[in-house]
């Protein structure tokens, strides 16, 4: 029965084993665990059944011996091997794994050890899978390498959609940058050849020295590898942020400086001198040798200054300012205040060395300390003339601004009239002067008496009050050496060879009325130049002239008639020709045109009788007469000055778009991509060549090789910095 | 006092000029005349005149129009040498210009004529094969070197800037399937349907000395294509298998079969250098790696494809010229659709290379043709095409980008310009950027009727309209929309 079974089992097995790739490897093992139990059963009662055998076949012969009957039996044929077994085994029985180690345990000779190891094995019932077939081996293979290779290929995917999406690509891609390269690459690659040099190499060796300049020393090497990346990092943020403090200080002083507010500036220096006046205060409290010595360097440094020569008009700035005074009002303030600067520390030493003196001089004013008249300080004390202002050249309408109306009418009125009696004897005095200036001069007189002769009453005021001045101080150039009367209103110190710049003075004092004041100033002028000895004469110990700067003169010519009378030419050019009448006819030509129409189109005859006298009956009149649609109201119908045509011109129309072009996505994108222009007509140079930068560019006869794995380190750099700047907040590892 | 009266005669000249400016016009005429009488310059100082305040002077014409005289300093105008540009001082203000978009879209409509009436791309035909061209190759490290093999198995080595042959050899017997110039430009290699590979140095024998392949390689099979690899001594080698080679040993390193009996071309990957790729005549494309021991992919389409080359700056992307008269740009990674189907040419293709650049690509193709494509563009931005070239066998665009050469049956093989229009040779500073100019002006306005027209106008054999306008024979709607890229793909097979 046992055996039977055992047979089946076997059977079944080796079907399972022709047939493996078919089956689910699961099933497979299953049979293979029912199978090795079935083995064990069998094992314990093999031994029963074999005595039982053995005697029921001595029964058995026993009873053939008895009879003779079935001896043909006996002639059965078997295989020997069958039969013949050491342990009482047929062919048909197997042995197991199980079998072979069902004995072990029983053997005192085998060791613990493998009876473990025997143990675990039976324990662990995974048997080996069975090979798979070559074409699924292969598969897989080929899936694998090509999972690889793609993973491999991907590494190329940033740099080439960052080349897809470059403005500019340039071939050969490893060009050797242009430019001189590291002493230490250059050097490098030298080496002693001649005998000479390897001598003194070898000298150098054996002496120890260095042979190659090192760009670092041993010693800066070794603290760069010793700072640690961290150190290095703190000290970056360190020195980016007094960068960063320096360049925010610089701001905030040039900011400072450009204010142009003098109150500003005033209140700042106010500020900052009681500050040092505090300060100094403290010092002459707390230590008074130090505030001694302070204040002696104070004055040495206004000591230098009065000796140097600075604000003496004579620099740079100076100089430019000078050009840009003929245009800039703040220039030319700028230069007086540079003036004021240079009086104030010039003078400083003379009141403090004689007083009694300055008294004196402070009665009759100071006007005959002043250098030369242009680079004069404002006057204070004549605000109320604008003309005493020493400055010309400044507008009208600015003068006009100053609150002293009533002063300036008073003056125009006593101008007029000093006008009118002087006017006849000018010319004569001005022959009679014969100097350089005076064929010029006498032109412009000749012009100036015709201009006033023709239109008097057009020109302006001021125009008029000011040739009013010229003459009188022609006349008053003219006249100097002769008329007493005159002479007390030139009060200066003047030699006669000044005199064709007076033009461009003014006097210092209202000239109608002389006062016994100014009389006797004219008297005392040498008694005075004496007493002024007495003290320095800082004229003669400054080493070097103040610079006499020559401001022209703004045109004071009005236009208002001009432009007037250029209207009116342009009028009388084009009398002929009435454009805006013909603009508006042609419109209404226009709207007539697109108005709705009757048309009329009664046959008359059709239908009815026709003939001389007969016409078409109302009903069919009304019948064919159409009416055309009332078109929308037109867009121009608001617009007195424009034409809006809404018909389709047939002969831009080949040249338009038809239809949206692919890359944009609607039509806005696209026009405004042509609105923009490329020419240099239109654009700087610099856009111009921005935007016309071709998009691939090569190299006239080099060989452009493929990309190479340094191109792809290139890019990643790239993308990394692109990276690193975009998070610089966050503090990211630096990429390698 | 010189610089004055200077002065004023520039100004007494400006007041002349002026005065006959107004007699040119013909309204103001009238006017003037009656005006003249009271014409005066009237030098007008002002009061307080020092020596240099009376030199500035103003001109006061006495009919009222005012001339400012303009004083310049010549510094601002005046060149220094004659090779300084010139300063035209420019108001960029756009209410200045109103009509730049007319102006611009005339000058480029000028410059797509001026292309036109340029192009002419036909440089050279080199003659001397006694057979049709079958392959060609270029040198590695010289521009002007060119190797071409025929179909009577006869290979001939060309100098470009002479257009001669300057060496002929008898390579094998029959066909020369294959030509490739090793990496280092030393030797090249060929194969042929003698069953050989032969090594050659490129060095021209002396006087008397026969011409000897440095190798013979004796193989089983017909070889029907060769490559090299790009930087190692290993090279390629096609017919019924796929064969590595290394260059000291006689017999492949590697073999691949994958079930086909017989490939058409086989390319190395000229970035990602250990890749390869080959087309079969199962219809497939066979992907491989050098340094596996089986293939990595294979795509099968509708049609054969018959060479294949891959994009020298994109290591994923190659192009295949197929029979179905079209070109396939591929990306290795996704094989299951194309990124791009190429078409234009009216018969099969038959040879792809790339441009050096990797932006372009030009096809030969049975229909007596060469084609230039931009890389992601599905039609032809240009055509090549002579009364007397043939079936065009073998193309390639030369290492520096700026030219084609093209072999082809009638035994010729014809040198072109990559740009038709292009000027060549050194271009001045301002003739470059006026090419520049013209260029983007082109691009800009690409999309209007008349330019567009007129950019693809081409004069091309009235065969190639009957092919584009061909007819269909079934109704529409009948049979199932399929886009273009995924029509031609059957399987890809892992």
């Amino acid at each position: 029965m046992a055996k039977v079974s055992k047979i089946r089992k076997s059977k079944k097995r080796s079907k399972v084993a022709g047939s493996s790739s078919k089956k689910p490897p699961v099933v497979y093992d299953d049979e293979q665990e029912e199978d090795v139990c079935g083995a064990e059963e069998d094992v314990s009662s093999e031994e029963d059944d074999g005595e039982d055998e053995r005697k029921r076949q001595k029964l058995l012969e026993a009873i053939g011996a008895l009879g003779g009957k079935r001896k043909h039996a006996l002639a059965e044929r078997s295989e020997a091997a069958v039969h013949m077994s050491e342990f009482s085994m047929t062919a048909d029985d197997e042995a197991d794994l199980s079998d072979l180690i069902g004995t072990i345990e029983k053997t005192p000779a085998a060791t613990a050890q493998t009876k473990k190891h025997l143990k675990n094995l039976q324990r662990s019932k995974n048997t080996v899978e069975c090979p798979l077939s070559k074409q699924e081996n292969e598969r897989i293979q080929r899936d694998v390498a090509f999972q690889k290779a793609a993973l491999e290929v991907s590494r190329w995917q940033s740099i080439i959609t960052q080349n897809q999406r470059a403005e500019q690509l340039v071939f050969p891609l490893n060009q050797e940058p242009s430019g001189p390269k590291p002493i230490e690459q250059v050097v490098m690659g030298w080496e002693a050849r001649t005998p000479l040099e390897k001598e003194i190499f070898s000298l150098l060796a054996a002496n120890k020295q260095p042979i190659l300049d090192a760009v670092l020393t041993p010693a800066e090497e070794a603290s760069v590898k010793a700072m640690d990346l961290e150190q290095v990092k703190i000290r970056r943020a360190e020195r980016q942020k007094a960068r960063a403090l320096q360049s925010y200080y610089e701001a905030k002083a040039r900011r400072e400086r450009k204010i142009k507010s003098k109150k500003y500036h005033k209140v700042q220096n106010k500020a900052k001198r009681k500050e040092f006046v505090k300060q100094f205060e403290e010092l002459v409290k707390t230590d008074p040798a130090a505030a001694l010595e302070e204040l002696d360097k104070m004055e040495r440094a206004r000591m230098q200054e009065r000796m140097s020569l600075k604000h003496q008009n004579s620099g740079k700035w100076a100089k430019s300012k000078a050009i840009m005074a003929k245009y800039d009002e703040g220039a030319r303030k700028a230069m007086q205040q540079q003036l004021e600067v240079n009086k104030d520390l010039t003078q400083k030493l003379v009141t403090s060395l004689s007083k009694e003196e300055e008294e004196e001089e402070e009665g009759e004013g100071n006007t005959d300390m002043l250098p030369d008249f242009v680079n004069d300080a404002e006057f204070k004390q004549d605000s109320s003339n604008p003309w005493m202002r020493g400055r010309l050249s400044e507008d009208p309408t600015e003068m006009e601004l100053k609150d002293t109306m009533d002063a300036l009418l008073r003056e125009f009125d006593s101008r007029r009239k000093q006008r009118q009696d002087q006017e006849s004897d000018t010319s004569a005095v001005i022959v009679n002067d014969g100097d350089d200036g005076v064929e010029e001069d006498q032109v412009t007189e000749d012009k100036v008496a015709e201009i006033s002769d023709e239109e008097e009453e057009g020109l302006s005021e001021f125009t008029r009050m000011y040739r009013g001045i010229g003459k009188s101080l022609e006349k008053d150039a003219g006249s100097k050496d002769g008329s007493a009367e005159l002479e007390e209103g030139l009060m200066r110190i003047r030699s006669v060879d000044d005199v064709d710049l007076l033009p461009q003075e003014t006097p210092t004092e209202p000239q109608q009325a002389p006062t016994p004041q100014h009389q006797k100033s004219a008297e005392q002028q040498p008694s005075r130049s004496r007493k002024r000895k007495k003290g320095i004469e800082l004229r003669e110990v400054l080493t070097k002239e103040t610079k006499v700067i020559k401001v022209p003169l703004a045109p004071t010519v009005t236009d208002s008639e001009e432009k007037l009378d250029q209207r009116v030419l342009i009028e009388e050019a084009f009398a002929g020709d009435d454009v805006i009448s013909d603009f508006a006819r042609e419109k209404r030509k226009r709207e007539d045109e697109g108005k709705p129409k009757v048309i009329d189109l009664t046959l008359p005859g059709w239908g009815e009788w026709g003939g001389l006298g007969l016409k078409p009956s109302k009903r069919k009149r009304r019948r064919f007469r159409i009416r055309t649609e009332v078109p929308p109201p037109r867009k121009d119908q608001h617009l007195p000055s424009v034409i809006i045509s809404e018909k389709r011109n047939s002969a831009i129309t080949p040249h338009q778009v038809s239809s949206l072009p692919f890359p944009f996505e609607n039509p806005a994108q696209f026009e405004s991509s042509i609105r923009t222009p490329l020419g240099r007509t239109w654009n700087t140079e610099r856009t111009v060549k921005k935007m016309t930068k071709p998009r691939v560019v090569t190299q006239l006869g080099a060989i452009i090789e493929p990309m190479a794995d340094e191109q792809l380190l290139k890019g990643k750099k790239k993308v990394s910095a692109r990276r690193r700047s975009r998070n610089t907040k966050t503090r990211t590892q630096p990429a390698k | 006092a010189c610089s004055k009266t200077s002065r004023q005669l520039t100004e007494a000249t400006a007041a002349f000029n002026y005065n006959t400016h107004i007699n040119a016009c013909h309204k103001l005429k009238q006017v003037s005349n009656k005006r003249r009488n009271s014409l005066k310059v009237l030098l007008q100082h002002d009061s307080p005149a020092s020596s240099t305040l009376r030199s500035t002077s103003y001109v006061v014409f006495r009919f009222q129009m005012k001339v400012k005289v303009l004083s310049r300093n010549p510094d601002d105008y005046v060149r220094e040498t004659k090779l300084d540009i010139q300063r035209v001082p420019r108001n960029y203000d756009p209410s200045l210009h109103p009509f730049e978009v007319s102006r611009e879209y005339t000058r480029a409509l000028n410059a797509t004529k001026l292309e036109r009436v340029f192009a002419k791309p036909f440089l050279a035909s080199l003659d001397g094969h006694r057979d049709g061209v079958n392959c060609l190759a270029k040198h590695t490290q010289s521009l002007s070197t060119l190797l071409s093999g025929s179909c009577d198995g006869e290979l001939k080595v060309w100098d470009l800037t002479k257009r001669e042959c300057v060496r002929t050899l008898q390579a094998h017997e029959g066909f020369i399937r294959g030509v490739v110039v090793r990496y280092c430009g030393t030797s090249f290699f060929t194969v042929g349907d003698d069953k050989t590979i032969k090594q050659w140095t490129m060095e021209t024998p002396g006087y008397g000395e026969e011409e000897e392949p440095l190798n013979t390689i004796l193989g089983k099979t017909v070889f029907t294509g060769l490559d090299h690899h790009q930087n190692k001594s290993v090279f390629a080698t096609c017919g019924q298998q796929v064969d590595i080679w290394d260059e000291q040993r006689s017999s492949p390193i590697r073999s691949f079969s994958w079930g086909v009996d017989s490939f058409s071309s086989i390319r190395f990957n000229p970035v990602e250098t250990d890749l390869l790729g080959s087309c079969a005549s199962d219809r497939s494309i066979i992907l491989y790696d050098m340094r596996e021991s089986t293939p990595l992919k294979k795509v099968v389409m509708t049609m054969r494809s018959n060479t294949l080359c891959w994009n020298p700056m994109e290591a994923f992307h190659f192009t295949c010229a197929n029979e179905d008269y079209n070109l396939y740009t591929y990306d290795m990674r996704f094989l299951e659709k194309p990124i791009k189907v190429h078409m234009d040419h009216v018969s099969a293709v038959l040879d792809v290379d790339y441009s050096p650049t990797g932006q372009e690509f030009v096809s030969a193709s049975f229909d007596k043709t060469i084609r230039i494509f931009p890389k992601n563009d599905g039609h032809s931005r240009e055509v090549y095409h002579t009364k007397r070239m043939q079936h065009v066998i073998c193309v390639k665009w030369s290492s520096d980008s700026k030219y084609i050469l093209s072999g082809s049956d009638e035994m010729n093989i014809r040198l072109w310009k990559a740009n038709a229009a292009e000027k060549l040779g050194v271009l001045s500073h301002r003739e470059r950027e006026a090419a520049n100019y013209s260029q983007k002006l082109k691009e800009k306005f690409q999309h209007h009727p008349q330019i567009r027209r007129i950019a693809r106008h081409r004069h091309l054999p009235k065969i190639f309209s009957f092919y584009r306008f061909g007819f269909s024979s079934t109704k529409p709607g009948s049979v199932p929309v399929l886009s273009e890229k995924e029509k031609h793909v059957v399987s890809v097979v892992k």
